[in-house]
């Protein structure tokens, strides 16, 4: 039983190996960087606007609003990042109804390579928008003793994110792997079913979570309100 | 009983239970959150996009304690690194 696409290798030459992760996440890429661009070649503003136009304004407006309801202010600046990552992870799971193709997220170097970039965008949002001292000086709040376990969160929920997306994208492909022994005729396509919607919740929660830490990183520290304030 | 008997019994038991007693308090935590959420989406029909949005995010940090558990489990059962340790050890004699 295999318990990641890493250990299928489609070419080798000397230690430089070509397994199923990469060449999945290269035709994702392909795919999704082809497709947008063929998409975009003919934009109109006008009314009778292609269908495939259409398809990617609401994805882009919608994945737009979600990060302007975490409270980021300006979803323009962030959507580069954001945007790729759900797109991919949601590419990523919704290519399981393809016969052959196994997810490249079910392999944990590419989550932990995702999870990474999280991990490094996080203060870059951060120091761009706080500058250098302001960041650094968010880890020592509200007391400085709880400078470490600030770091400690910083690093654990790097792990989590990176684990939590694999053993759920993993679950899904090793479920349906069991089923097919045991119950090959129906059985499976239902789990495939679930885990579809497993994939499409993953990308959903991935996405939410790197925004909810760039906006913990880039939110300016308002002044206290006084207790009178408050109603 | 020679040390791969061992092994052997120790990783399949040890699997069973870490996925067994693993998502044991998961599941009762996601009831009880599910559990609320309802009752606040009975309360407060408007604010549904919302809870449900809070709903899913809070279910999938819950549910990843299970999946810490069931990586494990994989872990002790296909991709065991003492198990390997013993194999090639007995294939070298």
């Amino acid at each position: 039983m295999r318990l990641s696409p890493d250990e299928v290798i489609f070419w080798q030459y000397g230690f430089l190996k070509l397994n199923a992760t990469i060449v999945f996440t290269w035709g994702l890429m392909f795919v999704l960087a082809v497709g947008s661009k063929l998409i975009t070649r003919k934009l109109t503003i006008g009314l009778n606007r292609a269908r495939w136009q259409n398809l990617l304004e609401i994805i882009v407006i919608a994945i737009e609003k979600q990060i302007e309801e975490v409270g980021l202010s300006q979803p323009k600046k962030y959507l580069g990042f954001l945007g790729t990552l759900v797109l991919f992870l949601a590419m990523a799971a919704l290519c399981t109804i393809i016969p052959g193709y196994q997810p490249p997220t079910g392999s944990l170097s590419t989550t932990a390579a995702l999870a990474l970039c999280v991990f490094v965008a996080v203060p870059l949002f951060g120091i761009e928008e706080q500058g250098l001292g302001g960041y650094l000086k968010s880890y020592a709040q509200p007391t400085f003793i709880m400078l470490p376990f600030n770091i400690i969160s910083e690093l654990s929920r790097t792990l989590a994110l990176a684990i939590r997306l694999f053993g759920n994208m993993m679950s899904g492909a090793m479920i349906v792997a069991i089923l097919l022994s045991i119950t090959p005729f129906i059985f499976p396509i239902v789990m495939t079913a679930l885990g579809l919607l497993t994939g499409m919740v993953q990308a959903y929660i991935f996405f939410i979570l790197a925004t909810v830490y760039i906006a913990a990183a880039t939110r300016v520290r308002k002044p206290r309100p006084e207790p009178d304030a408050k109603h | 009983m020679d040390n791969m008997t061992i092994i052997a019994v120790a990783s399949i038991v040890t699997a069973g239970i870490t996925t067994g007693f693993g998502t044991m308090a998961p599941a009762l935590g996601e009831g009880r959150a599910v559990a609320t959420a309802l009752t606040s989406l009975a309360q407060q029909p408007d604010a549904s996009a919302t809870i449900t949005r809070t709903l899913f995010v809070g279910l999938a940090m819950i549910e990843s304690t299970a999946i810490y558990c069931f990586v494990v489990t994989m872990i002790l059962i296909f991709a065991n690194p003492f198990w390997n340790h013993v194999i090639v050890q007995s294939a070298g004699k």
